[in-house]
């Protein structure tokens, strides 16, 4: 799966985070996401290291979701200072477009080894009918 | 290095790369590096990996973190996106003298590997002391 735009993308928040100041900042494209989609629930998991789950905040509304939270960076004591620091940190949020309406309250949402998985049910209403044909 | 579909043989890369038997992706994790009064810490961003796959060896002044990732996958479901790959870690650093060897500390906690590196205490220097003849 290669996408072609992707390089692009990646040098055009490269630039823009150069040209964004002191501060960093998680770019608005963070995270990155990945989906499975099958016959009753879609499933987005995203790479997040070191970040609280109490802190991360997901909602769903009708086929769009939403994860935002904050990444702190790592505390320094007196006398501590920084010999690289190439981790992001700052805001993040992220919202997608989901291939069906999902069941918002039976969410589930878990987060394990630094990714985050998001389980979504498929919602009763959107799910294909099979209409019988009568013979007349 | 993929080297399917070319009926060319392929020129080695001087010094030769040291090449992976198993063709997965690799990627270098970001690291932050916190110099402390006691020595240095060091965290490594690994999503994926826990305390059983990561491997932090050191090999004279080597210092390598390494952890194999298993990609995952859910049965019946199919992808329909992908943003992120998902591959191996691998990363290396040299330390200098001044870390004590055999006190390094790793720890993994929700994707973040942390190492602790101890200074060696300081060699006293011993005054000899002269005297008169």
């Amino acid at each position: 799966m290669t996408d072609p735009l992707r390089e692009l993308r990646r040098m055009q928040g490269e630039l823009n985070r150069v040209f964004s100041g002191p501060g960093r900042s998680l770019n608005q494209e963070a995270p990155a996401v990945n989906a499975w989609v099958g016959e009753a629930d879609v499933i987005v998991a995203a790479e997040l290291p070191g970040v609280d789950p109490a802190k991360v905040e997901i909602s769903v509304v009708g086929d769009t979701l939403t994860i935002s939270g904050t990444r702190a960076a790592e505390a320094l004591k007196a006398g501590e200072s920084y010999h690289r620091q190439e981790r992001d940190f700052g805001r993040f949020s992220r919202t997608i477009q989901l291939p069906f309406h999902v069941e918002a309250d039976k969410v589930e949402a878990t987060y394990s080894r630094g990714v985050l998985k998001i389980t979504m049910p498929r919602a009763e209403a959107d799910k294909p009918r099979k209409i019988a044909v009568t013979y007349e | 290095m993929d080297t399917r579909g070319d009926y060319q043989k392929v020129p080695a890369s001087t010094p030769a790369e040291t090449e992976r038997t198993r063709n997965r992706k690799v990627y270098v994790p970001k690291v932050d590096i916190i110099e402390t009064a006691d020595g240095m810490v060091m965290y490594a961003d690994i999503p994926g990996a826990d305390e059983k796959t990561v491997e932090v060896t050191l090999e004279k002044s080597v210092l390598t973190i390494r952890s194999t990732i298993v990609p995952q996958n859910f049965a019946g479901r199919s992808i329909c996106y992908a943003e992120y790959d998902v591959g191996d870690y691998e990363r290396s650093f040299t330390v200098s003298d001044e870390v004590d060897r055999d006190r390094i500390e790793a720890v993994v906690k929700n994707g973040v590997l942390k190492l602790i590196l101890h200074k060696v205490p300081q060699v006293v220097a011993k005054k000899i002391a002269v005297r008169t003849e």
